[in-house]
């Protein structure tokens, strides 16, 4: 077997030592090292709505990368691919808080979800900060929901974090912010291929097998294995194998859309774009009509090669949330 | 609380909990290697970190009552070990805590209830069933052993290996089943062929009260 070629100095370093990496590089954020947050360093901003989120670290930019201004205001760092612990939310959601309650973003694996549940339970215990949780489950790969945890949280939550952040930004109320990560959670869709597996650097070898000329489709994102194993396809057969499934799983053809193509770490933006071509052809034909753009590596699996696509049925608020300003190291535009 | 059987004070459950420490750093590997089978191969290296963690805590200040025993013992793990092990034996251990409430020395029928409260806490929090291929599937067998040995009179050694046995069939019945808990569920059918890691790491927690109590 090959072995792990990883810029890193120790494999059980890798997290506290990236976070080190964020901190130097992004003044405009603070980092609590020790509970491995990663705060707006404005915040708590009074009078807003706190957005916080977080997940086993591996993803990234998610979750820390969209910490700032139009966004999350702290994402709790996990060791990776493990939920983070309920202290770490504890510390995340007490600094947040500007008074107006915080709200949980929690991707849907059972670690993460009942990490958060007891997070928002001590904190109700201890203080009065209103705490509400949004689930994202968006994966169209996981199908029969009653026999599994239910669908993953994928490619959509990237959206939810953009859209709930700008809703926050604009000084709603908790209950508004939450509902607006609903909506836009129960309107997304993702599906997601491997060309590779990814290497853990603590495991230092690759989660799963995947041969040469083969790929995986239906993976999640933490190299758990996909749907079905299928012959290496060209893009306009892989297109086909992600959108497909979207559109079967809901109707996108009454309202504009947002189409996001991902990158799953290790696959170049020249073939994302490549892919979101053939995506879009698709679309059209299927009566489809792309509103909004996001292409790029945006929630990882480490170095993993492969790409998902994400499909958010929009309407006007959600394309005004979408456009407003945002300020991240992983997104930014606007002023 | 009961007076007719042997009763356990809390250095005997320091060493039930020391004792189940043991038993999973003994067999990391085989509960990592379970649950790379069929999860994300974190199991045996998560509970092993959370409970080198408890050992030191309860070692640097030892606990007077039983309850501050499981209390302290479900704090440590729910701030170690992460994953969706840590709030399920987190929640498990508080809720023992609770149930021992001020009591200074348990019987065998206090150790039934105080695992049934265990067993409670983990379906709370996990909303697991039966047959869904977790670590119920081998505690809840269990504390129904420990109930009907209690019942019937038996002394708590016996009752303790009648529940350790349990544990370990239920275990054992998990292999054939199909996850629909977890990061496992996600394989459907894949899932069946292997024992779930949950149910393995709970059945050294009772086989270790079998030894540590008795």
């Amino acid at each position: 077997m090959a072995e792990m070629k990883k810029l890193i100095n120790d494999p059980a370093h890798v997290v506290a030592d990236a976070l080190r990496g964020v901190a130097a590089a992004h003044p405009e954020l603070r980092v609590d090292h020790e509970q491995r947050v990663i705060f707006r360093a404005d915040a708590p901003v009074r009078g807003k709505v706190g957005l916080v989120s977080g997940g086993g670290s591996g993803h990234e930019p998610l979750h820390g990368g969209f910490v700032g201004p139009g966004m999350l205001d702290a994402a709790c760092a996990g060791e990776i691919f493990t939920s983070p612990v309920p202290d770490q939310m504890v510390a995340a959601t007490r600094g947040v808080d500007g008074g107006a309650g915080v709200l949980h973003i929690v991707k849907n694996y059972t670690g993460d979800v009942l990490n958060f549940e007891m997070a928002a339970e001590i904190v109700a215990a201890d203080t009065g900060t209103e705490v509400l949780s949004v689930i994202t489950d968006d994966d169209v790969a996981v199908q029969d929901s009653l026999y599994t945890a239910g669908r993953r949280g994928v490619g959509g939550t990237v959206l939810v974090e953009k859209l709930a952040g700008a809703a926050a930004e604009e000084g709603r109320t908790l209950g508004d912010v939450a509902a607006v990560a609903r909506k836009a959670n129960d309107n997304g869709r993702s599906m997601g291929l491997a060309l590779t597996s990814c290497t853990v650097p603590a495991a230092g070898r690759p989660t799963f097998e995947l041969p040469a000329g083969e790929m995986e489709v239906g993976i999640g994102i933490h190299g758990e294995p996909g749907r079905r194993r299928v012959p290496l396809a060209t893009a306009a057969e892989a297109a086909e194998m992600l959108v497909a499934p979207i559109l079967a799983d809901l109707d996108f053809t009454g309202s504009p859309v947002i189409a996001f193509v991902n990158g799953m770490g290790a696959t170049p933006l020249l073939e994302l774009y490549v892919l979101y071509q053939e995506v879009a052809t698709i679309l059209e034909k299927s009566g489809v009509r792309i509103a909004r753009s996001l292409v790029g590596p945006y929630i990882t699996s480490l170095d993993m090669a492969g790409a998902s696509v994400t499909l958010l049925r929009a309407d006007d608020e959600i394309l005004r949330l979408w456009d407003a300003p945002v300020r991240t190291p992983g997104l930014r535009w606007g002023s | 609380m009961g007076k007719l059987s042997r009763m356990v004070d809390t250095d005997a459950l320091h060493a039930w909990i020391r004792e189940f420490a043991r038993l999973v750093e003994q067999h990391q590997d085989l509960l990592t290697e379970l649950d790379s089978a069929i999860g994300d191969a974190d199991h045996g290296a998560n509970l092993h970190r959370g409970m080198s963690a408890v050992v030191e805590v309860l070692r640097a200040e030892t606990p007077s009552t039983p309850a501050e025993l499981f209390k302290r013992t479900g704090m440590t793990l729910v701030s170690t070990v992460g994953g969706a092990s840590g709030p399920l034996y987190g929640t498990a251990f508080l809720r023992m805590s609770a149930t021992a409430g001020e009591a200074e020395t348990l019987d065998a029928g206090d150790l039934a209830k105080i695992l049934r409260a265990a067993l409670e806490g983990v379906v709370t929090r996990g909303k697991a069933q039966a047959g869904d291929k977790t670590m119920y599937d081998a505690l809840a067998p269990a504390v129904r052993a420990l109930e009907e040995a209690v019942g019937t009179g038996q002394p708590l050694a016996e009752a303790l290996d009648a529940a350790a046995r349990a544990a370990e069939r239920g275990r054992e019945a998990t292999t054939a089943m199909i996850a629909r808990k977890g990061r496992a569920s996600y394989l459907g059918e894949r899932s069946a062929g292997h024992p779930d890691p949950g149910a393995t790491s709970v059945t050294y927690l009772v086989v270790a009260a079998a030894t540590a109590l008795a």
